[in-house]
């Protein structure tokens, strides 16, 4: 997994509630394209006019905000499916943390495997850089995950909460699965108890469906 | 030791009996009891696994099953699209390799992932179940900690057949009151979410409880926790009963004989205790509701049907202004217009909120002698082979296709987007769905989500109607 430790950057305000993972990337560019080339089809459905020109009433399409690494976003952002294409299609746009007052469930734990960071603030505060993004000169900020800061055009610094365990594991750029397997004594002690204590779990050979 | 016993939720006991080991920062390393692989991720994860040199860790735990690439036409096979072609054979190849069960097309076993875990007695009370999808959280329905996960998240399974989670806040929504005439799960599902929000659930596991709960069967139950991730919460349980246990006795996967009794006295310790406290509680007045119709492009934009579409210049938060003025503007809706008689181009009857028997039968009751609206299409999609093959029995295929639907094989269908089956641009549909979201069925499709009753009669008169009205 890529690390995240510091990123400075243009910075894109879309503040609408509950952006879910369909917009973010539509099903249908769930086959057939790699996990790199899903950037082009974020926010398809805005982004796009039906002759697949770019919709200038978008605001991630305006000139001010190309190139844009971090996102300040609504509540909820990335409700809805599981796909984890959301999270690539975001990267491959060129983001590496969004910023909202709260976050979808398995939106987040996908976020988190892979390198990108979720800021969650009260939505006061949310609000209030997204107003600046939008009326200062240069729409840049800096995310520091050592210090848990966000640095505002005006050089005001807002702390963030984040998960120590999580942050950790983007500041190694951790791989969990060679770490949970480095427990897998663990997961056979705790199996060989349940298989006595719940065997019906473990009894699914002998079944047959025509 | 004993009042802390007696003071747990269905949702602490399911879960603190699968921790394997605490990790750092409040994280926990959960067994999981049931893996279940559809299509869409299943065979790439297995690819990926075995790329790294890695093993299933558990192939018995683990059961592959096509739903979201499949076609749907009557005479479909596994290479109909050439998603499914590609998709299939991954997933049946890696499934066979892995000595993992795959439930292939044309057997009882096929279906959508989350209608035939119950139906096989795969998904029991008291299992943590995950699967690539998030309407994983159906499974609660039965009482199983069930939620869906990404596709790291996955191989991460497979490998290990555990999850790094942290434990979420809990949460009871507790029904009460006898349902209405007319009135389905959906219905009561749709007016919650209208009522706390689509993000009420957030970092939350939900319980939902009351007499409205005890009385539904476990179809019902199945419905109401499928969307719970519409609720915002990736996990939705109903606290095991004799209705659950008589649902599941006798069925393929579940434990048989004494195995049977030994499994029931298990799920009969894990409902919440009396005296068990919940992070958030709501209570509803489940009497009230009325059949629900969706007017926008989340689930929380809902009202009743005989209510009229809102008017987003009486709300006073900027920001769900425009959002509801957004929705307003994709759906093609005028602002205090009656939402009933409002024409529509397609049905859709299935899906895993509600593709099960019952639906199909509370559907077939409206459509009975009746016939389809010119102006409509209108299909019925069962939920898996085995509900198809039941309806069959009963004739119910019958009574759809005299009436002018179309009457097709198991899977996602009209629910995925990526299968072939999809509503047009502009083009109204009401659907038994669980998502309204803006190109959900296709781009720009409009998408009103509802019962299947309320669908059925959508059908029929050609607009959107009071199923109740039709008799």
């Amino acid at each position: 997994m890529e690390k995240f430790t510091r990123v400075t950057g243009i910075a894109a305000p879309l503040m609408k509630a509950n952006i879910d993972t369909d917009v973010i990337i539509p099903a249908k560019r769930l086959v057939g394209h790699q996990r790199g080339e899903l950037g082009a089809f974020a926010f398809e459905a805005y982004r796009y006019r039906p002759d697949r020109t770019d919709n200038p009433d978008f605001v991630l399409n305006l000139a001010r905000y190309r190139g844009a690494k971090i996102l300040i976003t609504g509540e909820h952002f990335g409700c809805g499916s599981s796909r984890e294409s959301a999270v690539w299609a975001l990267a491959g746009f060129g983001f590496r943390c969004v910023i909202a007052p709260s976050f979808g469930d398995i939106f987040t734990n996908n976020a988190f495997q892979n390198g990108m960071l979720l800021i969650r603030l009260p939505k006061e505060q949310v609000d209030r850089l997204a107003a600046e993004i939008e009326s200062g000169s240069t729409p840049a900020m800096t995310v520091d995950l050592q210090s848990r800061t966000v640095t505002a055009p005006s050089g005001a610094e807002t702390p963030f909460e984040i998960d120590a365990e999580r942050r950790q594991a983007l500041l190694e750029g951790r791989d969990e699965i060679g770490m949970t397997l480095a427990r897998d004594a663990d997961i056979l002690a705790f199996q060989e108890r349940d298989r006595a204590a719940r065997p019906w779990i473990y009894q699914t050979g002998q079944t047959q469906v025509s | 030791m004993v009042l802390q016993e007696r003071s747990l939720t269905l949702f602490d006991k399911v879960w603190s009996s699968h921790v394997v080991t605490g990790l750092a920062g409040g994280v926990s390393l959960l067994a999981i009891d049931r893996h279940l692989l559809h299509d869409l991720e299943g065979g790439a994860s297995l690819r990926r696994i075995a790329e790294r040199g890695l093993k299933v860790h558990n192939p018995e735990l683990t059961f592959g099953v096509p739903d979201h690439a499949v076609a749907t036409a009557p005479d479909r096979r596994a290479d109909s699209t050439p998603n499914s072609s590609r998709l299939l054979r991954e997933l049946k190849e890696g499934s066979e390799a892995s000595e993992i069960t795959y439930f292939d097309l044309g057997t009882e076993g096929q279906g959508i992932v989350h209608v035939i875990g119950p139906e096989l007695g795969l998904s029991q009370p008291g299992m943590t179940i995950v699967c690539g999808d998030s309407h994983a959280c159906t499974h609660g329905g039965l009482g199983a900690l069930s939620f869906g996960i990404g596709a790291t998240e996955i191989m991460h399974v497979l490998a290990t057949q555990t999850l790094r989670q942290t434990k979420p806040k809990t949460m009871r929504i507790a029904l009460e009151g006898k349902l209405a005439p007319g009135v389905a799960a959906k219905d009561v599902i749709l007016a919650t979410i209208g009522r706390i929000g689509t993000d009420a659930g957030n970092g939350h596991a939900v319980e939902f409880a009351g007499t409205t709960i005890r009385a539904m069967s476990v179809d019902q139950r199945l419905t109401v926790c499928n969307l719970s991730i519409e609720l915002g919460a990736k996990i939705g349980m109903i606290a095991p009963d004799d209705t659950a246990f008589s649902y599941l006795a006798g069925r393929a996967y579940a434990p048989k004989g004494e195995m049977f009794d030994r499994a029931c006295a298990h799920w009969r310790t894990l409902p919440s205790d009396d005296d068990a406290r919940f992070d958030v509680e709501h209570t509803i007045d489940a009497a009230t509701i009325a059949p629900q119709i969706t007017w926008g492009t989340s689930p929380q934009d809902v009202i009743a049907v005989d209510q009229r579409i809102p008017d987003p210049t009486r709300e006073t938060d900027p920001q769900r202004r425009q959002a509801m003025e957004a929705a307003l503007a994709y759906m093609g809706l005028t602002p205090g217009e009656a939402i009933e008689g409002t024409p529509v181009d397609w049905v859709f009857v299935g899906s895993c909120t509600n593709g099960r028997l019952s639906d199909i039968r509370e559907a077939a009751r409206v459509v009975a002698g009746r016939k389809v609206a010119p102006n409509v299409r209108a299909w019925v999609v069962p939920g898996s082979e085995s509900t198809q093959r039941a309806a069959e029995r009963e004739g119910l295929d019958k009574i759809f296709l005299s009436a002018g639907f179309e009457w097709r094989k198991a899977g996602c269908s009209m629910c995925a987007g990526i299968n072939g089956d999809t509503v047009a641009p502009g083009q109204r549909s009401v659907s038994t769905t669980n998502r309204n979201f803006v190109g959900r069925q296709g781009p720009n499709a409009r998408t009103h989500l509802a019962s299947p009753a309320m669908a059925a009669a959508a059908a029929i008169a050609g607009r959107i109607a009071d199923a109740r009205k039709l008799g």
